[in-house]
């Protein structure tokens, strides 16, 4: 794995203006991603994994505001750009698997037409070389080239996440944001597409961040990986160290409340409380209403960040103190 | 809790708590709906008329004299030839039969709610027995019902009107019957049926079967207070519809009615003023005008809330 | 009742039995077309329940678990097959019959949780009026043995105080809270027996826990027979003594949680397991050894339904119909010729 690293995101805040008030989806998040690494973000529903996406891409609803920030992808940054040279980046350099995507494709359209469309609108080839490299797409997500010229319903919603990868992959980007893309599927299924997302993804030595809600998904697929809470980013590093060594109090909660088919069967444990409200972000730390780890100084200050090698937590009170301070 | 004070504190925060449901999306439609505009339009038509019709009965027993006022049986003794042009007496004039058309024209309005009102309420409570029972029980029941809903769908309503009020008379409470039932069995029970059909799947209704609840619980606790809303919206299109076949009809002389604003077309049109529309104004502007409007008024409301319990049609 | 598959001798004892249930739903073969083809939604499955009991029903989507869970407490006939269930005096009783004061009996002591606790509650109506409807149509108690009654399960499912949540409306709640609801509503006529779709699919893992723990909890204390429906066998490990895999409308192995898990014996068990992600990044897991993915059983062929996927399939099976649900040794049941 190379160091030169292909996105980075610095102090990113992205508010969504609603009538009960600002909702706080993305709250000063930064991050790098090297070639060829996979980067996966693990939370739970609306702590604002998809928002980060969102704004990576620029594809913002109207009430969304993107406070400050950069994204700097290959040395430019995203932020700078108008909607015109995004709409060029995107797909081209910078391409997403959109949660519930099997969804996304046009069902009155063949969805090879539909891949060689994102194609031809990306002047990447046209004609008899636009079928040609969707027939090298479809080999590559493993489905069969008879169904270049079948409708989107005669897929199964494996074969359909898999034309979607497919489609996402068109143009080589250099990173490309799978959100939740098999949230939806059979554990058989899902097994199928993880692994061929990491074939193609080592073998185009592309860049992925992976979304997901599932610590088990993101621990087979991810490099590294970004737990996030409440719009923030709390802890952060490579995967086996997180996972081996956990720094934030609600990581570990998090892998001892999950539950697994194999090795012994340990107790799990129950997080209190409720997942925090947006618009309402508790003081200090926003997870101390529901940390058992929760002193006094978490209830009122911004916790400071903790940082172990390439491996760092926000928290007041790490959870595995072996820096002996 | 003692017994008591809990028997009496439980049915009350209930219904409080039923209360603030309720006023809290009253509050939200009414701001979606004031947001469209035209159902503020609409509703400003239908409060003036509302307004003529109040104000008719006591007019006639505080200054107008029901000699000369009374919009049927009336005289304006007044004036020297009928019809008259306006005048400040007859702020709208009067007909050929010397009736003042203001007075006719508020009288009418009040029979135009009434029998609106009346048509849209047996409209709804037809259409939302009909789509409730339909969805839910399905099988024959709805294909009965179904084939129902085709043949009142296919008789073209106002030709029925015409043959039935040849055969027996017609007043304003017939006619309103007859257009609810023709509504309700029909377009507007198809209509509740296939929002019924999105309630009846959805697994509350399947929780209270499975708690011993009977096809009358779940019909009237759970589907229909789904359906109201749609039901609602349907009342809006029918008041529309009866008040313009009232119009037809009455102007074809084929309602037994007392007074309507299509009889007064009709009036004018029986003297043979009809085609004489520049020189006698007032003799059709008022009556035309106002079965336009109010019935305009209604649909746009209808329009208006249609927007509202559709959050797909929203406008964003 | 002489059905000898997979039902043993301490059948009596048994608080649910179902035997050899079957579901077909009829799909249209095209127009014009007389001959109609059938989906085999469920096909032949039967199990008994001890009271006191959690039994998983696991499996991929469209397997049959909903239906099955369905027809247990009769929200769906049975095309072919019984349930039977220990009424009042204790006998197994057929519920296909049952009518009137019978029948609601039957309604007070089976209940079912649904799936999405989103959708399986009336959005117009309170929490009390929710979780008081099995009350109110039972016509048990007065209103205010109704109100205490309600106070007491919603404090027994973690909602507390019950009186802040009574009078508050469905979307007033967040998710974890509608499902302890919805877990209130099917627990508040004391049952015997409770049906739990996936009562937990659709929470974050920080709830789910939570709610896993209570239910196992409450079939403690109260001593319930859950018949638990998932597709995620970590979570039928945490909440099942026994488990029952279904592949295509068939159980294909049943048996302890913990031994299916550690040693499971029929292919597709196998194929399933190896399948679940695990979460320690070091692990590697085996390739899959199984190919494509399910498809909706429409008129199977007389074969064992797992043939087309099967990596050890051979000959015999292509040849013979679905092998039996037979005693594999140490009381595990599985249907495989192989095995
Ligand atoms: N257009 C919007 N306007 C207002 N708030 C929004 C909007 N989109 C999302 N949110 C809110 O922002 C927060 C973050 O949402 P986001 O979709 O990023 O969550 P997520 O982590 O992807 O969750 P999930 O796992 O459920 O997909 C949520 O609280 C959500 O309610
Ligand atoms: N009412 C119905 N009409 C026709 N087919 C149905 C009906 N209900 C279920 N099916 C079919 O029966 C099969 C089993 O469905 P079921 O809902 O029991 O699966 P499941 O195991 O619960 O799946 P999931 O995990 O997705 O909930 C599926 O192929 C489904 O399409
Ligand atoms: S019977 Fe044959 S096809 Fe079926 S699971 Fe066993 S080995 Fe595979
Ligand atoms: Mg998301
Ligand atoms: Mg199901």
């Amino acid at each position: 794995m190379t160091t030169d690293p292909v996105l980075v995101v610095e102090d990113l805040k992205m508010h969504y203006v609603t009538r009960a008030g600002t909702v706080r989806a993305v709250d000063g998040v930064s991050f790098a991603v090297a070639r060829g690494q996979s980067l996966g973000l693990v939370g739970e529903s609306g702590c604002g994994k998809s928002s980060i996406a969102m704004t990576l891409l620029k594809l913002l609803p109207d009430n969304a505001r993107l406070v400050s920030g950069s994204i700097i992808l290959n040395g430019v940054d995203l932020t700078t750009l108008s909607e015109d040279q995004m709409r060029a980046h995107r797909w081209d350099r910078i391409s997403m698997v959109f949660q519930a995507a099997m969804n996304s494709l046009d069902p009155v359209y063949r969805v090879g037409d539909q891949i060689i469309e994102a194609l031809e609108a990306h002047s990447a080839s046209a004609g008899r070389d636009a079928m040609e490299r969707v027939r090298e797409l479809f080999d590559l997500v493993s489905l069969d080239p008879t169904y270049i010229r079948r409708y989107p319903h005669e897929y199964s919603g494996g074969m359909r996440q898999r034309a979607i990868i497919a489609m996402a992959l068109a143009c080589e980007p250099d990173i490309i944001i799978a959100d939740e893309p098999t949230t939806a599927l059979d554990v058989i299924v899902q097994d199928h597409i993880l692994r061929e997302m990491q074939a193609i993804q080592r073998s185009l030595n592309m860049s992925m961040i992976y979304i997901s809600h599932d610590m088990a998904v993101i621990a087979e697929v991810c490099d590294v990986v970004g737990v996030m809470y409440a719009g923030k980013l709390v802890e952060f590093g490579p995967t086996t160290e997180v996972y081996a060594r956990p720094i934030h109090p609600y990581t570990k909660a998090l892998m001892s409340a999950f539950p697994s088919v194999r090795g012994e069967k340990h107790d799990l444990t129950t997080l209190p409380g409720e997942p925090p409200d947006l618009l309402d972000l508790p003081a200090g730390c926003a997870f101390h209403p529901r940390c058992a780890y929760a002193t006094d100084e978490c209830r009122t200050s911004i916790p400071p960040t903790v940082q172990r090698g390439d491996h760092w937590a926000t928290c007041w009170n790490p959870v595995d103190d072996l820096g002996g301070e | 809790m003692s017994a008591v004070n809990a028997q009496h504190a439980v049915p009350t925060a209930l219904w409080r708590a039923r209360l603030r449901l309720a006023l809290q999306s009253l509050r939200e439609n009414w701001q979606l709906f004031v947001r469209t505009r035209i159902g503020i339009i609409g509703l400003a038509i239908i409060g003036l008329y509302a307004l003529l019709a109040l104000a008719h009965p006591i007019l006639m027993n505080t200054v107008w004299e029901p000699r000369t006022y009374d919009p049927v049986v009336g005289y304006a003794f007044d004036e020297t030839q009928q019809p008259a042009p306006p005048s400040l007496k007859h702020l709208l004039g009067t007909d050929p039969l010397g009736r003042d058309i203001l007075s006719q024209l508020m009288f009418s309005a009040r029979s135009e709610f009434l029998l609106g009102l009346l048509a849209a309420t047996v409209t709804v409570v037809i259409g939302t027995a009909v789509g409730a029972i339909a969805a839910y029980f399905g099988g024959w029941v709805d294909t009965l019902l179904m084939r129902l809903a085709d043949i009142m769908i296919m008789m073209p309503a106002i030709s029925v009107l015409i043959v039935l009020s040849a055969l027996i008379g017609v007043e304003h409470f017939e006619l309103a019957l007859i257009i609810g039932i023709l509504s309700g069995f029909g377009a507007t029970g198809v209509v509740l049926k296939s929002q019924a059909l999105s309630v009846v799947v959805k697994p509350y209704i399947d929780a209270a079967r499975s708690a011993g609840g009977g096809h009358f619980h779940i019909i009237l606790v759970h589907i229909v207070p789904n359906l109201l809303p749609l039901s609602f919206l349907y009342m809006m299109f029918t008041v529309t519809s009866a008040i313009f076949s009232e119009a037809v009809l009455s102007f074809l002389g084929l309602l037994d009615v007392r007074m309507s604003w299509g009889l007064m077309i009709h009036t004018t049109e029986s003297a043979g003023y009809l085609l004489q529309v520049t020189e006698f104004w007032w003799l059709i502007f008022p009556a035309s005008l106002s079965i336009t409007l109010l019935c305009s008024a209604f649909y746009l409301v209808g329009r208006s809330l249609d927007e509202v319990v559709n959050p797909r049609l929203r406008s964003r | 009742m002489n059905v000898s598959v997979g039902i043993p001798a301490s059948a009596s004892l048994a608080l649910v039995s179902a035997v050899n249930l079957a579901k077909r739903y009829p799909v249209s073969a095209g127009w014009f077309r007389r001959d109609r083809s059938f989906i085999h939604a469920v096909d032949g499955v039967s199990f008994d329940l001890m009271p006191g009991e959690t039994l998983g029903l696991v499996g991929e989507s469209g397997c049959g678990k909903t239906t099955t869970g369905r027809m247990l407490v009769r929200l769906t006939e049975p095309t072919d097959g019984q349930v039977l269930f220990k009424n009042q005096s204790g006998d197994l009783e057929d519920i296909a019959h049952l009518k009137g004061a019978p029948l609601k009996d039957f309604r007070r002591r089976a209940q079912m949780v649904f799936q999405d606790p989103y959708e399986s509650m009336n959005p117009r109506r309170t929490i009390f009026d929710t979780v008081a409807e099995p009350l109110h149509v039972q016509k048990i108690g007065d209103h205010s043995e109704r109100f205490e009654r309600v106070s007491e399960t919603l404090s027994m499912v973690g909602l507390t105080p019950p009186a802040s949540f009574l009078f508050r409306f469905p979307h007033e709640l967040s998710g974890g809270q509608r499902q302890r609801v919805a877990i209130a509503r099917a627990l508040v006529m004391e049952p015997s027996f409770v049906v739990a779709d996936e009562p937990t699919s659709m929470l974050d893992i920080s709830i789910r826990t939570g709610i896993m723990q209570l239910m196992n909890e409450l079939a403690d204390r109260l001593g319930i027979g859950y018949l638990y429906i998932t597709h995620d066998l970590a979570v039928a490990r945490y909440m099942c003594s026994r488990i029952a895999v279904m592949y295509l409308g068939k159980i294909v192995e049943m048996g302890d949680t913990e031994d299916v898990l550690q040693y499971p014996v029929h292919p597709y068990t196998k194929a399933l397991l190896s399948a679940v992600p695990v979460p320690d990044p070091e692990a590697t897991r085996d390739a899959l050894s199984i190919k494509g993915s399910v498809s909706a059983p429409v008129d199977p062929l007389p074969r064992c339904r797992f043939y087309d996927r099967c990596p050890i399939a051979d000959d015999y099976c292509r040849d013979n119909d679905h092998p039996p649900l037979e005693d594999k040794g140490a009381g595990r049941l599985a249907a495989c010729h192989k095995a």
